[in-house]
């Protein structure tokens, strides 16, 4: 590759998201945005290396894109609104300083960008799908690739999202105050997804899929600094930056290692500094909430100089705090296990018993497996090895399944 | 202005719920009024109950009637409005207003506009 083709690659990289964001407000239509973009791609390559390498690369970006937008409007005579939008963008193209927008309109742009590819109206799956392509610039494959479906798949959900979103009319605009806290919980919710998905890969063989736990935190980076005043983004970002700190430890040889015996070594120290930073910097708003007390917990885990040392009355405080906010399965059965810690096994043993008397939970791997560690530290290891063999067979994850086969066999040995 | 087909979907009731639901006539008619002054209001109505209703096809240029509604369902087309509206959020806030949103469901569809417009280009 040329060095003006390297740098146009570059370019395009860096400011994909801040140009597509203002293209798709002028130009009223993301499919219209995305082609454009793309032409505009295609046609630096040709000049750049010709005329050189425009002195404000993103305004030329912006510019060329606007001008094959109104190319396209030109050609396309289905598109409904075409008079009113192609005089908008030829309105802006005849401007005197097209290109420099205020820092906040472009701030403003890219959060409609945020709001609308998670517009609630739109099915969880495809909001996921169109933030990572749009916002996450990710190709249809390698989304459809993470996400363990075919391309083509893939490739009709994102343009479903997008022709509802043009054809239902979905605002591209960010939500009223009045509307904003609820609004902001969903976009925090398709970035934790991403993230989920990426570091617990549900029916994968191998337990992180690095590429969309990076993707979910340069989002939640975006996040915060587009709405820095949002304790819940801070505390999203640092969630995300703790958990993937300890990517490198949490298997060996395709082996899980439980936190308490992970190799700290391997641990990301850096990226656990940041995600203090951001812990902070959450908690400061004292605005308590799911993801704080979380990314709280988890540090807490993090902080103690070895696995003995752990806080387990605070972390049980922490997880009873997140129950009584976002009541969850998931949590209760965590809140069992500090408690267990904090309290010895029989307490632990004490709260997961309404939930395994709930049938609904009879499938609940989770729940299982934290029953058998529970009643194997209390001694009764007959029935610790009826519930490891439950959970084992309510596995879908070859790594999980082969670490619950090592703690039954560890028990069968004792 | 995008216009949208609010179509109201309810558990057809017995005797009683019937009952229940028209003592909320008042409330219906609080929110078409509002609907209405605000300039957004394009036609609504309440339907008869589904055993009125009639089923057409026309197959092999003939003419099928069927006695009932075209699927028979727990929630049965029950009323519709078609309203004026800024955008979807601003149709999905008048669709959860409508008492049906409390037990059955509302469905918020835009209506085709008329496309291309060739006075430019």
């Amino acid at each position: 590759m040329t060095r003006s083709a390297e740098v146009a690659a570059r370019v395009f990289r860096e400011e994909r998201v801040t140009v597509l964001a203002t293209l798709i407000r002028q130009a009223g239509d993301f499919q219209l945005a995305e082609d454009a973009l793309q032409d505009a791609f295609e046609a630096a390559l040709t000049a750049w290396p010709r005329d050189g390498i425009p002195r404000n690369p993103a305004a030329w970006i912006n510019v060329t894109a606007r001008r094959r937008a109104i190319d396209r409007l030109r050609r396309n005579r289905t598109v409904a609104d075409r008079a009113a939008r192609l005089a908008e963008l030829i309105r802006l193209d005849q401007q005197e300083h097209p290109a420099t927008s205020e820092a906040s309109v472009i701030v403003d742009d890219r959060l409609r960008l945020i709001f609308t590819c998670c517009h609630p109206a739109l099915d969880p799956s495809a909001q996921v799908a169109l933030t990572l392509r749009t916002l996450g610039g990710l190709t249809t494959a390698e989304i459809a690739h993470a996400f363990l479906v075919a391309e083509p798949t893939m490739g009709k959900r994102i343009t479903r999202a997008k022709s509802k979103i043009a054809n239902a009319h979905i605002r591209y605009q960010v939500p009223a105050d009045g509307e904003l806290p609820a609004r902001l919980r969903g976009v925090l919710r398709v970035m934790y997804l991403i993230f989920n998905e990426g570091y617990s890969a549900s029916a994968g063989e191998q337990l992180t899929r690095g590429e969309l736990c990076g993707e979910a935190i340069r989002l939640g980076r975006l996040l915060v600094e587009l709405m820095p005043d949002e304790a819940e983004a801070w505390g999203l970002l640092a969630l995300m930056l703790l958990h993937d700190a300890r990517r490198a430890a949490r298997t060996v040889s395709g082996r899980y290692v439980a936190l308490a015996d992970q190799d700290r070594s391997l641990w990301d120290h850096a990226q656990i500094a940041g995600g203090l930073r951001a812990l902070e910097k959450a908690v400061r708003f004292r605005r308590p909430g799911q993801y704080q007390l979380q990314a709280a917990i988890t540090a807490l885990h993090i902080q103690a100089a070895d696995p003995d040392a752990t806080d387990w009355e605070q972390i049980a405080d922490l997880y009873g705090a997140l129950g009584r906010l976002s009541p969850s399965t998931v949590v209760a059965v965590n809140h069992a296990a500090a408690v267990g810690f904090a309290e010895g096994p029989r307490a632990g043993l004490h709260l997961l018993g309404p939930l395994l008397a709930e049938p609904a939970l009879q499938r609940y791997q989770p729940l299982h497996a934290t029953h058998a560690d529970l009643l194997n530290r209390a001694g009764d290891q007959a029935a610790a090895a009826d519930a490891y063999r439950r959970a084992i067979s309510l596995t879908q994850n070859a790594v999980e399944r082969a670490e619950l086969e090592r703690r039954l066999v560890a028990l069968a040995v004792r | 202005m995008p216009r949208y087909l609010v179509l109201l979907y309810s558990p057809e009731g017995d005797e009683a719920t019937e009952r229940q639901r028209w003592a909320q006539l008042p409330l219906w008619q609080e929110l078409t009024d509002g609907l209405r002054d605000a300039g957004l209001l394009v036609a609504n109505g309440a339907l008869h109950r589904t055993d009125t209703a009639t089923t057409v096809r026309v197959r092999d240029d003939e003419i099928e009637m069927t006695d009932g509604p075209f699927a028979i369902t727990k929630e049965v087309l029950a009323g519709f409005y078609v309203l004026d509206c800024d955008g979807l959020d601003e149709a999905l806030r008048h669709a959860a207003r409508f008492p049906t949103a409390r037990y059955g469901s509302v469905e918020v569809r835009p209506i085709m506009e008329p496309t291309g417009d060739d006075s430019l280009g």
